[in-house]
């Protein structure tokens, strides 16, 4: 008996692993052409790339130590020595730029992959089984409640300034986004026939949930976390900018831009060049995110 | 109606109660105890102690909540730890700016992005429909501060049209009060004003799709008429939850807005606070925000079943 249930499940299994797979390699090589068809999204994933590597070869790429003071040069406007002029301690504001990717990107890229683990569970869960849906959206709704920066200055106003719990507060923020998205997939996904004959064959409530509903909602999940990433990314630096974020003394772009606020009326440069770097990463982002969503879903492709 | 306005309460009993929690856990979650921050730092171990149990920290934290959460809906946040004032007087003292800016952040992004929507619309793919998507992709994609700065730097220091920041009230110099406020409210405003955009457009579209717009173009109404009188009523409903839901953002993006225009609201008030560790304040404005919030938008969500029947009886 035992036998026959697990023959019929290795069957099944097969059977749905390759239709799975005949159809993803269809899905992909549509998809690829219609992103490969979308020049904006191309060109942001380009500008993005290059973003990382600054990020990751900094120490090569940027001209000058960006903590290195200077008296001597405060406040000059841009040179060929420092082509984004230097700040009110004569550091150099270009190379300040170049490693402020470090203090995004990290904050940026982590808390979206943590919102994703987490929201994507606390999702499957509240999608999946009745009794512990109510309870778990009422707490997302409670969450998203709060103005998403005003809850993120509360938790750094009570734990502290770091860049650690930045990362705390902004995963808060986020997995509520993430939980709803994955929540209303599987509400949709466990319907379908296949999700049924698993059961009915007795697979494990893990191995459905992760195997077959999870699995299947990666692509809106892929989407949304393209535009967490930059919404991160905004509220990182706006902390920063607040003076609820990482250190003061940590080159970021928000802190960059708190300190050139009050230097707007003699070096517009100090805060303007951290501004359009930020400006740059968030519209490829969201450009980027646009471009998938296309691609992944053509139904939802705006006319 | 009435049993839709019901649910709708009712739902809100857990919301409210999450959100309390929320606000009630942040003094706990500070390292040491609030008693070590409202004593001072060369307190004694006693004082310490003596604060501990005036604040009533020596209570199980259940009990703990319940006494605050009963005084916080009655507006009651305790006293601000630096200013001996009570947290509702000092509220109340920085709502006004708030207030201002953001209704007139509201009627920005509605007079900007409700008629550039409609208009992407009606001239679907033309020169003007890209351009008013690109300003609005880019608006989306300029965070509030670096906004604020850009139209500082412009508009301030260059052109010296503007002062750069303050807020006069507008019944002590309405003139100025509105040459203060036109660049604080249109920072705010903008990146709304293009998520309206957008979807305007998007229903617009849709709208313009539907039977009885062509029925309505047929029988030889002029395009102009058909768009103002059959269309808009019909593609305005679902930017009415857009347009409830940007009041959080806005609230939000007040706190940042403010602080950049150094505007004495409510969201200065936070963000002053969190440097004097004041406690009381920082959980008050927070629980405020939220619950206005959230009113919002029950009142929005009830609005739209009434006007959208299907709502209503469509189980959602």
């Amino acid at each position: 008996m035992a036998a026959v249930e697990s023959s019929t499940i290795s069957a099944l299994e097969a059977a749905a692993a390759e239709a799975e797979e005949t159809r993803s390699r269809n899905a992909r090589r549509r998809w690829l052409k219609s992103l490969r068809g979308n020049r904006p999204a191309i060109l942001s994933g380009i500008v993005l790339l290059t973003i990382v590597l600054l990020a990751v070869f900094a120490p090569w790429v940027a001209p000058h130590d960006p903590r290195f003071i200077d008296p001597s040069i405060r406040l000059q406007s841009p040179t060929s020595e420092h082509r984004f002029g230097t700040d009110d301690f004569g550091r150099d504001v270009l190379s300040r730029v170049i490693y402020g990717t470090r203090a995004s990107l990290p904050i940026g890229i982590g808390v979206t992959i943590l919102a994703a683990v987490i929201g994507s569970a606390l999702g499957l869960i509240s999608g999946y089984y009745n009794r512990l849906d109510s309870p778990i959206m009422r707490v997302m709704d409670g969450l998203m409640s709060f103005p998403s920066i005003l809850l993120a200055i509360a938790i750094v106003a009570a734990r502290g300034q770091s860049s650690q719990n930045v990362f705390v507060a902004l995963t808060v923020v986020y997995v509520p986004i993430v939980a709803r998205l994955v929540r209303g997939t599987t509400l949709v996904l466990r319907r379908q026939q296949y999700v049924e004959s698993a059961r009915s064959v007795g697979l494990r409530d893990h191995v459905i949930l992760f195997r077959y509903i999870f699995m299947n909602s990666l692509s809106p999940l892929i989407v949304q976390c393209t535009f967490v990433i930059a919404f991160a990314i905004i509220s990182e630096a706006s902390l920063s900018f607040l003076g609820a974020g990482v250190p003061p003394e940590t080159p970021s772009w928000g802190n960059m831009m708190r300190d050139g606020q009050k230097f707007i009326q003699s070096a517009w440069w100090m805060a303007m060049c951290p501004g359009i770097a930020l400006f740059v990463t968030v519209l490829s982002l969201n450009l980027l995110g646009d471009g998938l969503r296309d691609a992944l879903d053509p139904r939802a492709r705006e006319r | 109606m009435a049993t839709y306005i019901l649910q709708r309460v009712i739902l809100l009993i857990p919301v409210m109660l999450v959100v309390g929690i929320v606000v009630f856990m942040l003094v706990h979650l500070v390292p040491g105890n609030p008693a070590a921050v409202l004593v001072g730092e060369n307190a004694t171990a006693e004082q310490i102690d003596a604060a501990k149990e005036k604040m009533g920290l020596n209570d199980p934290l259940p009990v703990q909540f319940f006494r605050w959460f009963g005084d916080a809906i009655r507006l009651d946040f305790g006293d601000s730890y630096f200013s001996n004032q009570s947290v509702t007087t000092t509220l109340s003292q920085r709502k006004e700016p708030t207030i201002f800016l953001t209704a007139y952040a509201l009627i920005i992004e509605v007079m900007i992005g409700v008629p550039a929507g409609v208009i992407a619309a009606v001239k679907r793919n033309s020169i003007i429909d890209r351009t008013l998507m690109i300003i609005s992709i880019s608006g989306a994609a300029i965070p509030t501060f670096f906004m604020g700065i850009l139209l500082i730097l412009i508009f301030a220091v260059r052109l010296k049209w503007v002062p750069s920041g303050g807020f006069v009230s507008i019944s002590e110099d309405p003139a100025r009060h509105f040459k203060m406020m036109v660049l604080p409210a249109f920072t705010l405003g903008f990146a709304s004003a293009g998520l309206l955009a957008r979807l305007v457009r998007s229903s617009m579209l849709d709208v313009l799709n539907e039977d009885y717009v062509r029925t309505a173009m047929a029988k030889g109404l002029r395009f102009r008429t058909v768009v103002n009188k059959h269309a808009l009523r019909n593609a305005l409903i679902p930017a009415i939850t857009v347009i409830g839901f940007s009041i959080g953002g806005l609230l939000g993006g007040a706190v940042v807005t403010e602080t950049v225009f150094t505007i004495p609201g409510m969201g200065r008030l936070v963000v002053g606070s969190i440097a004097r560790r004041d406690y009381p304040v920082i959980q008050g404005a927070i629980m405020l925000i939220a619950s206005i919030y959230v009113l919002v938008n029950l009142f929005v969500d009830i609005l739209y079943a009434y006007i959208d029947p299907r709502i209503r009886y469509g189980g959602g």
